[in-house]
């Protein structure tokens, strides 16, 4: 065998980051995912926040949740309908790299865009609206694993083996709305009634806006450990869960190419 | 010695339909194979098969002694592809599609600059490399897809329509590369319509029909296997109104008008000559050319295809 252990996975890594560098050089100012990736999440916020008066520790945390959670899933379930409807993902599959690895690669566009989006609302919280910043190292690991786990979402949201973006955009849609409004974006999770407290754990969303608040001094209701831990667990399941999907659509959609 | 691709008992099935049954063929080191048939005959579910886009539904597949379906790192690192459509990043220019493959193949930066530059020069783009593939003509689009499909120095090179649909100039560049990449030992698998093209290039032929392989040889052994395809080809120095007496010579098997030409086709061609000098003596008639004529490879093609449609009952 040509790759066995440490090698395979050296090559995997180099294989995703070539995937990753063309994706970002195609993907990023694509008009779905500007559409769906920065301007849906700024106009939803500012319908949500502009006339009211938001709690500036609710209104931040809120801002760059909704920003990493759009822009990290927005990515990555464009990349295959395209490439298929092109064909080149035959290019890719060809390759002597795995569908993991191209799979892989998508994620890592996916998340290096919702980590780069996510400074806009950061920036405009600390430096416009004057939030504090009290846990900085929090913030910056609670960002990185957040726009990994949203990625991975957007990479299930990708599997339907359609040749059409806009049908994969609407089915993203048709998941991460519902999303927004469980995950104490607009009101905290403290504040929420009965049934919300019960369903807001099943959102990672949820533990991002909970990190942010937390990082940026507010009253959370779960601790920052068991935000990290529900992140990475959502992100492992998400992963291991969307390489799945793919591996069982891809036959189908290779037939299309 | 192995073989650069040896395919055994190769299906395939989408949903019930069974596109490939049970086909079995290799192809030899530094030859260049071609592989013909008609549309939805099985050509392109082969080539996607052998270059692992696709996944069989039985039999296997071997490159260079490398199993596609259990090692396809290895089956696949040997292998270069230009599919019969255009499918560059067409959002990236010339040089980025070009790097982009050398990277996927793990070569070093310093070589892929190298190769790159090599045949962006030799396909006449190298002017154009910076431009996206976008504004790119048909022709000019097929040659970046070839230099994509050899920046990794390919053992072995799979085309599918390589000239389809091109301009004189591209498809003269094209064929020239591929005979000059097989002469330095590039075995090349040629999947094409153009029977011509296969003709000319190809060292051997597979025919596949309705998911099998109707026939595998040497082009001119195909031609020779086909006896009822041969004919004579003759013209005279005035038009011949009725050629119903013509049909009526020993031996001849049927008589077609082409220009001002008039074929008979035959089994025999050596028995037909004299009788054919006493038509043209009795009916004051002469020879302006008289050649006796082997089948084309689209004959062949076409009875063999005929003859397995009868077969099957079609």
């Amino acid at each position: 065998m040509f790759k066995d252990g440490e090698s395979r996975i050296k090559t995997m890594i180099q294989g995703a980051l070539v995937i990753a560098k063309k994706d970002m050089k195609i993907y990023y100012l694509k008009p779905p995912v500007l559409i769906f990736g920065v301007l849906f999440p700024l106009f939803l916020f500012l319908s949500f926040a502009v006339g009211r008066n938001v709690p500036l520790d609710t209104l931040v945390p809120g801002m760059v949740g909704i920003t990493l959670f759009f822009t990290a899933s927005s990515v990555v379930p464009l990349i295959l309908p395209w490439e298929t409807r092109l064909k080149t993902l035959e290019l890719l599959i060809s390759a002597p790299i795995g569908v993991n690895t191209i799979l892989l690669g998508d994620i890592l566009a996916s998340f290096i865009f919702g980590i780069i989006i996510s400074l806009l609302p950061l920036t405009l919280g600390l430096f416009v609206f004057g939030a504090n910043l009290v846990y900085f190292p929090i913030l910056v690991l609670n960002i990185i694993l957040s726009s990994f786990c949203f990625s991975c979402l957007g990479n299930i949201i990708s599997f339907p083996p359609t040749s059409e973006p806009s049908q994969i955009m609407m089915f993203s849609n048709l998941i991460r709305l519902p999303l927004i409004f469980i995950s104490g974006i607009f009101i905290p999770v403290s504040e929420m009634p009965a049934w919300g407290r019960i369903i807001a754990p099943l959102s990672p969303l949820t533990y991002t806006t909970e990190l942010t608040r937390f990082a940026l001094g507010g009253q959370t209701s779960y601790s920052p450990y068991i935000s990290f831990v529900m992140i990475a667990l959502f992100s492992v399941v998400f992963l291991v869960v969307g390489f799945a999907l793919h591996k069982k659509s891809m036959p189908k959609r290779v037939q299309n190419l | 010695m192995k073989p650069a691709i040896k395919v055994e008992n190769l299906t395939k099935y989408y949903g019930k339909f069974l596109a490939l049954e049970k086909i079995d063929f290799e192809v030899r080191e530094g030859e260049i194979f071609g592989f013909l048939g008609p549309n939805g005959a099985g050509k392109t579910t082969t080539q996607k098969i052998l270059t692992g886009i696709l996944k069989p539904s039985g039999g296997q597949v071997s490159i260079l002694g490398y199993d596609m379906e259990k090692d396809p790192y290895n089956a696949k690192r040997f292998t270069g592809i230009v599919p019969d459509e255009t499918n560059a990043y067409v959002d990236m220019n010339a040089w980025d599609n070009l790097t982009l493959i050398g990277e996927l193949y793990g070569m070093p930066k310093k070589n892929i600059e190298v190769k790159a530059k090599e045949l962006l020069e030799i396909f006449q783009l190298y002017d154009r490399r910076k431009d996206r593939v976008k504004g790119f003509s048909k022709g000019m689009k097929r040659r970046l897809i070839l230099s994509m499909g050899l920046i990794h120095n390919p053992r072995i090179l799979f085309l599918d329509e390589p000239t389809s649909g091109l301009d004189v100039q591209s498809t003269r560049l094209i064929r020239k590369m591929i005979t000059d990449l097989n002469r330095e030992g590039v075995t090349v698998f040629l999947t094409t319509h153009d029977i011509e093209e296969a003709n000319q290039m190809c060292d051997r032929v597979a025919i596949i029909y309705q998911g099998k392989i109707a026939a595998i040889d040497r082009p001119e052994n195909l031609k020779k296997a086909v006896k009822a395809a041969q004919s004579i080809e003759v013209s005279f120095h005035r038009q011949v109104e009725i050629i119903k007496e013509l049909e009526d010579l020993p031996e001849v098997d049927e008589v077609r008008k082409q220009g001002d030409k008039i074929r008979l086709f035959t089994r025999e061609p050596g028995k037909v000559i004299r009788p054919l000098v006493e038509y043209a003596h009795k009916n004051r008639l002469e020879f302006l050319t008289l050649n006796t004529l082997g089948p084309s490879l689209e004959e062949v093609f076409v009875k063999l295809t005929e003859d397995k449609e009868s077969v099957a009952g079609v």
